[in-house]
């Protein structure tokens, strides 16, 4: 067994043994929770010092990294293939720390909690098997699995509308993948092995053309496998206007589970466009890449004005992530060096600020027990501490220059404005309304005269500083030094626009 | 074959045939408290009988009694589905009916004529044998006699039955006239070489389809289902789902490849049709509506039988959707959906069975918080739902699999993305009942105490479920080994 599998495993073995372990027994479920996901971090912690920057991925098997491949249903052609490259594996060590990170702060989950860590436990191996599958069944699985775990999540531990909210996201994600199955099993009958002559689902045989049989190859045939595959994309994204369940289920969700939701699950939207749609149909990429630009820039716009509007704190930073999705989406669509290495960037510097903001979120609400912005006031003087935090988090977000978020969005402005002017004039204006609202919102919950009622409110304790601490100087470190995360996307990014004609 | 050679190919049906009679007779001599007894001796004659018919693979494909049944290792295939699923039913039973040693019989009874749906390749066997299961299945359906709802279920189930069988045999009629064979393989030689007329050949397929479309419950015969699954008893509401339903698939699938198509090459892997009729985008459409009714109205029942009934509607469209395509690939995924069907839907009636009598109903409100009162059967319930639903890791997810791929493969896009959207539909009302039992808490909640035994049973569906979705080969590749059709008078 490789590292691979053993980190993406391991949090089942963990779930398994907390199935034995009686319900009483908080401690005990807990500490096995904390240890099934920490080893997965100190895995592919260990896995990134090891990590070849020159090995470029995409859709050669010799130049992936940590590659298991080996037959699971010789009779279908499935198989079990995993394996990280540039693109997969920032995504892969972010959610081993979310995972960690999560766990840490369902540390006060309040009923059941053994059904609680045993679900969270699946959900990690799901989304870990989601970012190293090379196999498009076992993607499959892995996407699907993931659905499961996340709508007991939201729907048990949840708010006041949490069955809505779960079956509203059950739903609207199972559409956008089975439409996803439609493409799968077209692909895998019209593309075959090259060594065997028989059909396969592996992903980077459909990555290479020749492979692919003469009706694969028909423009009209291409362009709709591509849509039906990108609706199932784009719900989990999400794009404009598949982007409904959203803030139902983030507003809905438990802090972490809002974290995980944000923080991973969002960018397998985008990573299966860059890891499927873009390789596999490389010429309606740059056919609909337009489209796409305009989507990112209407999520941006979008997104940030709706987050403007919002009284609630939650919902504020479910539409900030809707339109910080944006920018991956208008970096995605130009076909720049520039452009796509800050679209990934983007997803992993999302992941850890928006991770923060749901945390920061998390930490106000368990102590007022609701999140209207306009209810607070002047916190900063009762909790400096959680104050200096919660700032950074949202400067952070603002893309302030030192920070994860300005690299990413600075690099997807220059990537896109030599190729979509206007549309890039007319995104950064989406930067003037991030920072309105996010401004506006410190100013409303931290500043001006303390609200009489939290008089007594106690600051931020210790475990939740150990959840935000370790965030807030990764967002630091990576904004002033993005190399070791940037040389990794390059090689495979430079790569992956190269296929595109 | 002559009648005599063929009775060493029937040594099953010949020893289920003596068994049901020893039976019977034993029962007339036992004291009341030992009426448990036949109970026991069902179980272990369809043990002995699905090891007799697993023997069965060793022979070659025949045709025996001069052509009135086949077989081959397809027919056997069936053979050891229904005989299967009656021994679970049997099993399901024993809690419940202890001491009625004729519902024994009566099953016993049924699965012979089952064996004889699958093997059966004349058409006046096709009758007889359907007649077989459907007269006993009306017993069955209305055997609580005290419970009215059972003696509707009985009622409506006859009344369906006989009209569409009737019309059925109005339809075979046409087929003798213009061929003069009652041999399956005979008719489609001569429709092969006379090459008779089409329409009057299309209104006798039409009017096959009502019989055969009844016994599978496809649209727009179905209105029988949810009426029966309610008022029947569940074990019995179970065993419809699966055992005589696919003894029916068997005989539409024979009947299909025989009078409708011919096979092309002698590896069967795909079928012409015999006159120039639309028969795939007829089976195409009532695919659809099959599927699309039975999930449309699935998701306002309140009463969980029903619902399950509605939904063993969908999934029989599921199954028709596979058969569009005309070839081997799409009968082994009817084939494999057929084993892995057979466990999530007995597991999930069985649930609803082991909870009757704790909760008192079948209604789905009384399912609230179940999963707070008896973790582990609400956690099975779910695991069976979802498979159902057809999400992975379980098995319900590769059957579809097979199904959407057969169907992809012959490029029926339209239809397969019909299929995958009716799947979402599906998630609604399969959520909702896990929905009740795990998202909505009640204020109390009393643990419900569920025997060990029903425990036991619960995993026999539980682990193949689960096993099935994430490793499948050896079932796979038996289903593609049974594919084998015997095309000989």
């Amino acid at each position: 067994m490789g590292l691979i599998s053993l980190a993406t495993f391991f949090p089942i073995i963990g779930m398994v043994i907390i199935l034995f372990i009686p319900k009483k027994n908080l401690t005990a479920i807990k500490i096995v929770s904390v240890i099934a996901t920490f080893v997965p971090l100190v895995i592919t912690s260990y896995m990134w010092l090891h990590y070849n920057y020159g090995m470029m991925g995409i859709d050669k098997e010799s130049q992936f990294q940590f590659v298991e491949h080996f037959a699971w249903i010789p009779a279908f052609h499935i198989d079990y293939f995993v394996g990280v490259d540039g693109l997969s594996f920032p995504m892969l060590w972010l959610t081993t720390l979310l995972s960690f990170i999560g766990v840490v702060a369902s540390w006060n989950i309040a009923k059941s909690q053994k059904g609680y860590f045993a679900l969270f436990l699946l959900l990690a191996t799901s989304m870990m098997g989601v970012f190293v599958s090379l196999d498009f069944f076992l993607f499959y699985v892995f996407w699907e699995l993931m659905l499961l775990p996340m709508y007991f999540l939201i729907g048990i531990w949840g708010g006041p509308r949490r069955e809505y909210a779960a079956i509203k996201f059950f739903i609207y994600t199972l559409a956008g993948s089975v439409l996803m199955l439609v493409v799968m099993l077209a692909l895998y009958f019209n593309v075959k092995d090259p060594a065997t002559g028989a059909h396969t689902f592996n992903m980077l045989h459909m990555m290479h053309q020749s492979n692919h049989s003469a009706w694969l190859s028909k423009f009209d045939v291409r362009l709709w496998l591509y849509i039906a595959l990108l609706i199932g994309f784009a719900i989990k994204v999400p794009i404009f206007p598949f982007h409904t369940w959203l803030p139902d289920a983030h507003v809905e969700a438990p802090t972490a589970i809002s974290v995980i939701l944000a923080g991973i699950l969002l960018k397998m939207g985008t990573y299966g466009i860059l890891r499927i749609s873009y390789p596999i149909f490389p010429d309606i990429a740059k056919y609909t890449s337009y489209v796409l630009a305009i989507f990112g820039v209407i999520n941006i716009l979008y997104g940030a004005f709706v987050a403007m509007a919002q009284s609630d704190l939650k919902k504020l930073v479910a539409y900030s992530s809707i339109s910080h999705m944006g920018f991956v989406l208008l970096g995605m669509a130009v076909f720049t060096s520039a452009g796509i290495n800050g679209a990934v960037f983007q997803m992993f510097s999302h992941g850890i600020i928006t991770a923060m903001l749901f945390l920061v979120v998390g930490v106000i609400y368990d102590r007022a027990h609701h999140r209207e912005i306009n209810g607070f006031g002047g916190l900063a003087v009762k909790m400096p501490v959680y104050t200096g935090i919660a700032s950074l988090a949202f400067f952070a977000a603002m893309g302030l220059p030192g920070m994860t978020g300005f690299i990413a969005e600075l690099t997807v402005f220059i990537g896109s404005f030599a190729v979509y002017r206007t549309l890039t004039i007319i995104a950064a204006l989406g930067i003037i309304v991030t920072a309105s609202y996010v401004l506006w919102t410190i100013q409303r919950v931290f500043l001006g005269k303390l609200n009489p009622k939290y008089e007594h409110i106690r600051d931020i304790n210790g475990r939740e500083l150990f959840t935000l601490v370790p965030l807030g100087m990764l967002t630091i470190f990576f904004g002033i030094y993005p190399l070791p995360i940037l040389n990794m996307l390059k090689v495979s990014l430079n790569h992956l626009i190269r296929l595109i004609p | 074959m002559s009648n005599l050679n063929s009775l060493q190919y029937f040594v099953p049906e010949l020893f289920l045939t003596v068994a049901i009679l020893f039976i019977i007779i034993a029962d007339l001599s036992l004291k009341r408290e030992k009426k448990i007894l036949p109970a026991y001796l069902s179980a272990f004659t369809m043990g002995v009988v699905l090891i007799l018919i697993f023997h069965q693979y060793e022979y070659n494909s025949a045709s025996l009694f001069k052509g009135m049944l086949v077989l081959d290792d397809f027919a056997i295939f069936f053979k050891i589905v229904t005989a299967f699923s009656t021994l679970i039913v049997i099993l399901i039973s024993l809690p419940s009916f202890r001491f009625k040693a004729e519902y024994y019989i009566l099953l016993l009874v049924v699965t012979l004529g089952m064996f004889l749906m699958s093997e059966a390749n004349n058409l006046l066997m096709i009758i007889i044998s359907m007649e077989m299961v459907g007269l006993i299945s009306y017993v069955l359906a209305g055997f609580n006699k005290n419970d009215l709802k059972s003696n509707e279920a009985s009622l409506k189930y006859m009344l369906y039955g006989a009209t569409s069988t009737a019309v059925m045999a109005f339809g075979f009629s046409y087929i003798y006239g213009m061929s003069g064979n009652l041999n399956l393989y005979s008719i489609q030689q001569t429709i092969l070489t006379s090459q008779p007329q089409a329409l009057p050949l299309f209104i006798a397929f039409i009017m096959v389809l009502t019989g055969l479309g009844y016994k599978i419950a496809m649209v727009p015969f179905h209105f029988w289902v949810p009426d029966v699954y309610e008022g029947a008893p569940t074990p019995i509401a179970a065993f419809f789902s699966i055992g005589p339903k696919a003894a029916g698939l068997a005989l539409f699938i024979r009947f299909l490849i025989t009078v409708v198509a011919h096979p092309t090459t002698s590896a069967n892997a795909f079928f012409i049709q015999n006159i120039p009729i639309k028969a795939p985008l007829l089976l195409a459409a009532l695919a659809v509506a099959t599927m699309t009714l039975g999930n449309l109205s699935a998701l306002k029942q309140k009463n969980i039988k029903r619902m399950l009934g509605y939904s063993a509607i969908a999934h029989v469209g599921y199954m028709l959707m596979a058969l569009v395509v005309f070839n081997k690939e799409g009968i082994t995924a009817v084939m494999f959906y057929m084993i892995i069907y057979l466990f999530m839907n007995f597991g999930a009636f069985y649930v609803v069975d082991s909870l009757k009598p704790k909760l008192g109903s079948e209604d789905l409100s009384d399912y609230t918080g179940l999963g707070y009162r008896a973790p582990f059967i609400a956690i099975a319930m779910a695991i069976f739902m979802f498979s159902l639903t057809g999400l992975p890791p379980l098995a319900g997810f590769i059957g579809k699999v097979y199904l959407f791929a057969a169907v992809i493969h012959q490029q029926w896009y339209i239809l397969a993305v019909i299929g995958v959207l009716n799947s979402v539909v599906s998630l609604y009302y399969y959520a909702n009942v896990v929905k009740v039992m795990f998202l909505d808490q009640p204020e109390d909640t009393p643990p419900i105490q569920v025997p060990l035994y029903n425990h036991i049973l619960v995993w026999i569906f539980l682990i193949p479920t689960l096993v099935l979705g994430l490793y499948w080969s050896p079932v796979i590749n038996f289903t593609n080994q049974s594919i084998r059709f015997f095309f000989r008078k």
